[in-house]
């Protein structure tokens, strides 16, 4: 579950880039790159798992699923965050910048 | 247990081989594009530190989403020796096992993946180049 809803994120930035490419303000390039690796990074973890389990992988408890779940979107929270820091910090709109160094009016 | 330490570990090398390209790459080489199949511009070449940072984003990223995961199941703590199975002998030697082979795994995959969008790119810009250099030709008078 966790990597189904990784792949998902990863599908849904890798669309939205495309859409806005090749304007690269936002940086979601960031986030795409983010999700893809951590997505082939579990779907190792699964095959792993599946070849300790067998078919058993595919028919989690609905518990298991539950915390699962509840841990992707967690991920996919922290994801944002990390790439809501980085983009703040470069700052590609020069936004923060034009905010803190705003000129006072004579 | 420890398996995103491999990637972690790539990564790191990978960011000092980026720095050390980066500052050897001075000059831009440039590549002719049509956009639009009727006009050539000029674009620099996609330099090989620019390919390098594709490959340290999903390394860094995907190592710190996978430690989140492990923080998530108690296996990474905030106190020394943070990996848990590092205070057992028994579970040490599961952690390493684990990290030689699914560890290990996952950071060649991460490789691979790199590489072929790596090589993907390239053809992009050999095919790109031919499209330029027909449209090119094809806008040159032709000697009689």
């Amino acid at each position: 579950m966790t990597l189904l809803t990784c792949v998902f994120a990863a599908v849904i930035c890798t669309v939205i880039w495309y859409k806005n490419a090749p304007d690269g303000k936002m940086m979601v390039g960031v986030l795409c790159w983010m999700f893809w690796g951590a997505s082939l990074m579990w779907l190792v973890d699964a095959i792993f798992e599946y070849a300790e389990l067998g078919a058993a992988y595919f028919t989690p408890s609905p518990k298991d699923m539950l915390n699962d779940l509840f841990l992707g979107l967690s991920v996919v929270a922290l994801g944002l965050i990390i790439w809501l820091v980085i983009l703040l910090i470069k700052d590609p709109k020069g936004v923060i910048k034009a905010a803190l160094f705003k000129k006072k009016k004579d | 247990m420890g398996c995103f330490l491999v990637s972690a570990a790539e990564a790191v090398i990978t960011t000092a081989v980026t720095k050390v390209v980066e500052k050897k790459e001075k000059e831009q080489k440039e590549l002719k594009v049509s956009f639009d199949g009727k006009n050539v511009e000029s674009v620099s070449k996609i330099p090989f530190s620019r390919k390098l940072k594709w490959l340290n984003r999903m390394l860094w990223g995907g190592s710190a989403l996978l430690m989140f995961e492990h923080v998530w199941h108690g296996e990474v703590v905030p106190y020394f020796p943070f990996l848990t199975a590092a205070s057992d002998p028994a579970d040490t030697a599961a952690m390493l096992k684990e990290m030689a082979t699914a560890g290990v795994a996952m950071a060649l995959l991460v490789t691979l993946v790199w590489l072929g969008i790596v090589g993907v790119t390239a053809l992009i810009e050999k095919r790109a180049e031919k499209e330029a250099d027909g449209i090119e030709n094809a806008d040159s008078p032709t000697e009689a």
